[in-house]
């Protein structure tokens, strides 16, 4: 932020210049490099490939033979024009009702058609983002706790905290036991908040998991609904990730367990999005799910500040309430996904890097304590400037997940093509391979030189063991930032 | 809202069981009468008119026909698809570099080239409802207060204060000098919350204005800037309306004030855009803060992440607002249309001796009705709306729920309507207004309380009404409160 003069950060808010937008932390530095020096297979076979973003890029194809065979859809053809102006016109917050019905027709098909949505609960939103703090804002005055099982998505922080006022209290989870939520580590860092004269009003679960890739299984998720019943807190389940499962378990959501369960459904409340799903992340489509009835009137009067366009609803409404699209859609992208799954873990192991078992998201959470010289998190720290900088991957170390175990790195694998998932391979082959040398290497430039302003990474010669020899690769799209600012990962909602 | 049990008031909010959101006020009643007997020409013609929106769809024939012969612009055309994927995942709060410059293109031309405006500080929102909100929560703390010259837009109350925490603090303005907004106004509001304790932030200013279709003059808007200058307080600009100025005297832009000979600490300086009104897409939810304030722009663009534009539209519009010829086309014929609707509105009113509030701006007309009350009070205000809501057959926005300090008048927007409606609604006023040329007296029977409307009206003390903000409109078929739909 330009500190152009204290003087004028008198003139801003409180919110305006705190820092709880979270922009300002070192992984930034791992954002500029990729910046500085995007992969592309033919103009740039050396550059780092982004594997921060969790994005799916796996089904377009469908998508777009979708639209050209649907002009109707879009108020921009001969076809569809005559809706322009009722549709431009049209700023209703219940947003259309053949959008909320296709979203819950959608919502439906993505748990396999074993729990049914209400149309009249879905509250639209400023994409996942904005449903998150709007849900906030519904059930948490300033300074009031949520419970959150780490590691979790950074940007909660942002989302949750930043406007709201609203404190995370993270339930540490770790390997012992597979990253689980144990109704234990949940109580205990509730009496521990409550001795510090936190209110704690909810707990937040991601389900599938951001960054582990798992889902909850039955028991767990009772165990959840029953600690939260038991203390009037409320549940917001983040079901962003649901379409993503692509292998077993089988993914069990919160309406599910609830509807067997004697449960206050006041409560229980969800958050969605197309971002993950369908990997329409630019359309922001983030949706509020609530059965608790007051809830819902509220959200919907709070959704004016960042409704659904009008453009992207009417759109949707056709495209997700074509049913056999729908279908073909989440099974075409669960075995696409399965399949890129399948390849990028045996690349692993092929190598002997573990990773944690997982069957849902667009990444794996890979395991290299390993090669930590120390297991802490500068040990960690070391380790990635080396992932970026020299094997030039841009992975998301567990640290900014706010895992409490060093040495864990989140690895995402749909935004990309299968030529370049090789590339990636490869380079992870040699980083296990020359893991020594990269460490006394970035031991020996581990100072802050190498992250100074104007960032030129100085590579030494060992660069060129990483380099690839007579790949032929297709053009893939690669995600880079469009804009020729430089930016942090919250540019883009970094998972 | 339902509450049947304490416990379930304690699960929530203080924010979500207030009433910031600005919707249970008594102005309600009066859309439910709109909602459950919609005007229709031919299916309904003796509805009520929907006179209470400022929406603008006058040009609507143009943008149909511009996007028939670009479909390029669309990412759902077989011209467009292959951009299909790179748009639908582009998620940078940056937004669209060819967006931001469509629209700092479109804002430039629309100030008739007198100014530009740098992409690099157009920052998205969700609609002005979402930049008004950014903007407060990126100049003031809660409990800080801005300055608002009445009558003002019935939203601001909840898009500035709900969620932020902050308030707004009435400047005076009445029709003795035509609602103009003078310096010793903004100080006697400046000087009370001082001594209330109140910390004064900045002052709110809506240019054109809604819902007088004003102009502000340069001698105004210099002595504007002086007093925030002086003060250290923001200046804050809804410009909103910059397009719907159809006749002289001129829109000036706080843009080309800033760049005249005033001494202006341009920190100070912001101005909240959208394209709901001047283009009639309040369904794209294209808002904009354009500050002048670096720390503004960069705060304001992470905040944007709550109410990015979806980038489907942002190509839409990218495409749209690059193109000069529509632009131009599109500034003049809107301006046309307006001007001409305006003119045999007011003039028709005239006729019957019914005056509007002299007005070159805007989707409305603000009309003085202050003869036809029977006491020059809020509740013979009330009165008279809910007869021309009942009898007349129109829905119009009482001044009260604009915090107008007199009772009387009322906006009256002329350009949601085809020709056709706009004939049938003024002949509704012109029969109204020669029934009644005594004032209109308080009924002694409730008949227009009836049981579907569920209203239960006691007199109602005037800080009861002017404190209850909101006049908005719904299209849902779900009855609703005004706000569902911004003014």
């Amino acid at each position: 932020m330009a500190s152009s003069a204290s003087k004028n950060s008198l003139l801003l808010s409180k919110i305006a210049t705190n820092e709880k937008h979270g922009e300002n932390s070192p992984y930034f530095n791992g954002w500029k490099a990729y910046d500085q020096n995007p992969f592309h297979p033919t103009e740039n076979p050396e550059g780092v490939i982004q594997m921060g973003l969790a994005e799916n890029q796996l089904s377009f194809d469908l998508v777009e033979e979708w639209i050209r065979k649907n002009p109707k859809a879009s108020f921009c053809t001969a076809e569809g024009v005559e809706k322009f102006r009722s549709v431009a016109n049209f700023q209703d917050y219940h947003g259309f009702p053949e959008f909320r019905q296709a979203i819950a027709t959608f919502m439906s098909k993505a748990r396999g058609g074993r729990v049914t949505f209400d149309p009249d609960r879905v509250v639209m939103s400023g994409g996942a983002t904005g449903a998150n703090e709007l849900v906030m804002f519904c059930l948490a005055d300033p300074g009031d706790a949520f419970l959150i099982p780490s590691p979790y998505y950074p940007a909660y922080y942002r989302d949750l905290g930043w406007r709201t006022g609203v404190q995370i209290v993270p339930v540490d989870c770790d390997s012992s036991n597979n990253f689980k939520i144990t109704k234990e580590a949940v109580e205990a860092a509730y009496e521990k908040a409550k001795n510090n004269n936190i209110k704690v009003k909810g707990l937040i679960i991601t389900n599938p998991s951001n960054p582990l890739g798992t889902t909850l299984d039955k028991d767990t998720l009772e165990s959840l609904v029953t600690f939260i019943n038991q203390k009037n807190i409320h549940l917001v389940c983040d079901e962003i990730y649901a379409a993503t499962v692509f292998s077993s378990p089988k993914y069990t959501c919160i309406t599910q367990v609830i509807q067997d369960m004697d449960c206050n459904p006041n409560l229980i409340h969800i958050v969605y999005s197309l971002s993950k799903d369908m990997g329409f992340p630019g359309l922001r489509v983030g949706i509020v799910y609530s059965y608790n009835d007051d809830v819902v009137n509220i959200g919907r009067k709070m959704s004016s500040f960042g409704l659904v366009s009008s453009q992207t609803q009417h759109m949707l409404a056709s495209m997700l309430s074509d049913e056999d699209f729908v279908e073909k859609f989440l099974a075409t992208s669960s075995k696409r996904l399965a399949k890129r799954h399948r390849v990028f873990t045996k690349g692993l192991e092929e190598v002997g890097i573990s990773y944690l078992k997982s069957n849902a998201g667009l990444f794996c959470w890979m395991d290299l304590r390993r090669l930590l010289k120390d297991q802490t998190l500068d040990g960690e720290m070391v380790l990635w400037r080396v992932i970026v900088n020299e094997v030039k991957l841009n992975v998301s170390p567990g640290s900014s997940f706010k895992c409490v175990e060093p040495g864990w790195f989140r690895v995402c694998f749909a935004n990309m093509d299968d030529d370049t998932v090789e590339v990636a391979l490869k380079r992870i082959r040699a980083l296990v391979g020359q893991e020594k040398k990269a460490q006394e290497q970035a031991q020996v430039k581990s100072t802050k030189k190498r992250w100074q302003s104007n960032l030129r990474l100085s590579f030494s010669s060992s660069t060129r063991r990483f380099e690839q020899e007579g790949v032929s690769v297709k053009s893939p799209h690669m995600m880079s930032p469009h804009s020729p600012m430089p930016h942090t990962p919250f540019v883009r909602a970094i998972t | 809202m339902g509450f049947t049990l304490s416990n379930q008031q304690q699960l929530l909010s203080k924010m979500a069981t207030g009433n910031g959101h600005g919707e249970n006020s008594p102005y309600f009643d009066g859309w439910k009468a709109y909602d459950s007997d919609p005007f229709h020409v031919t299916k309904n013609p003796n509805g009520v008119i929907q006179m209470g929106l400022a929406e603008n769809e006058m040009c609507f024939d143009l943008i149909q026909e511009w996007v028939l012969n670009n479909p390029e612009a669309s990412i759902c055309t077989a011209a467009g698809v292959n951009e299909f994927k790179d748009i639908a995942i582009f998620q940078d709060y940056h937004g669209l570099p060819e967006f931001r410059n469509a629209v700092a293109n479109f804002m430039g031309r629309v100030r008739g080239n007198r100014v530009t405006f740098d992409a690099d500080r157009i920052v998205m929102s969700g609609g002005a409802t979402g930049a008004h909100e950014t903007i407060a929560f990126c100049l003031a703390d809660p409990g800080d207060a801005f300055l608002v010259p009445v009558p003002y837009y019935p939203g601001f109350d909840r898009d500035l204060g709900w969620r932020t925490g902050v308030q707004l603090i009435p400047v005076a303005c009445d029709s003795s000098n035509n609602f103009k907004v003078t310096r010793a106004a903004l100080e006697a509001a400046y000087e009370k919350a001082q001594k209330a304790n109140i910390r004064v932030k900045g002052l709110l200013i809506t240019n054109p204005s809604n819902p007088l279709g004003t102009v502000l003059d340069r001698d105004t808007l210099r002595s504007l800037v002086t007093f925030i200058n002086e003060k250290k307080i923001h200046l804050v600009c809804d410009e909103i309306y910059a397009a719907t100025v159809f006749s002289q005297p001129s829109f000036i832009s706080i843009a080309e004030i800033i760049e005249e000979d005033i001494e202006c600490n341009r920190n100070l300086i912001h101005i909240v855009y959208s394209l709901s009104k001047d283009m009639g897409f309040p369904g794209f939810r294209v808002g904009i803060v354009y500050s002048y304030n670096d720390d503004v722009v960069n705060c304001a663009r992470k905040m944007s992440s709550f109410g990015l534009v979806s980038t489907q539209t942002q190509h839409l519009i990218a495409s749209m607002l690059s193109d000069n010829e529509l632009v131009e086309r599109f500034i003049a014929q809107s301006a046309k249309r307006l001007k001409a609707r305006h003119m045999r509105f007011t003039m028709e009113l005239a006729q019957v001796g019914t005056s509007c509030l002299k007005s070159n701006g805007g989707l409305f007309v603000w009309m003085d009705l202050r003869r036809l009350l029977k006491e020059q009070t809020f509740e013979a205000e009330m009165v008279l709306w809910h007869t021309i809501i009942h009898e007349v057959k129109l829905n119009v926005s009482p001044g009260s729920s604009f915090h107008c300090p007199e009772p009387g008048w009322f906006r009256v927007c002329f350009a949601n309507m085809d020709d056709k409606t706009m004939e049938i609604a003024l002949s509704r006023i012109r029969n109204f207004v020669a029934q009644y040329k005594e004032p209109i007296a308080p009924r002694k029977n409730n008949r227009y309380w009836q049981s579907n409307l569920r209203l239960s009206f006691q007199s109602r003390r005037m800080d009861d009404i002017m404190m209850s903000p909101c006049m908005m409109s719904p299209h849902s078929p779900i009855p609703q409160s005004p706000l569902v739909r911004a003014t």
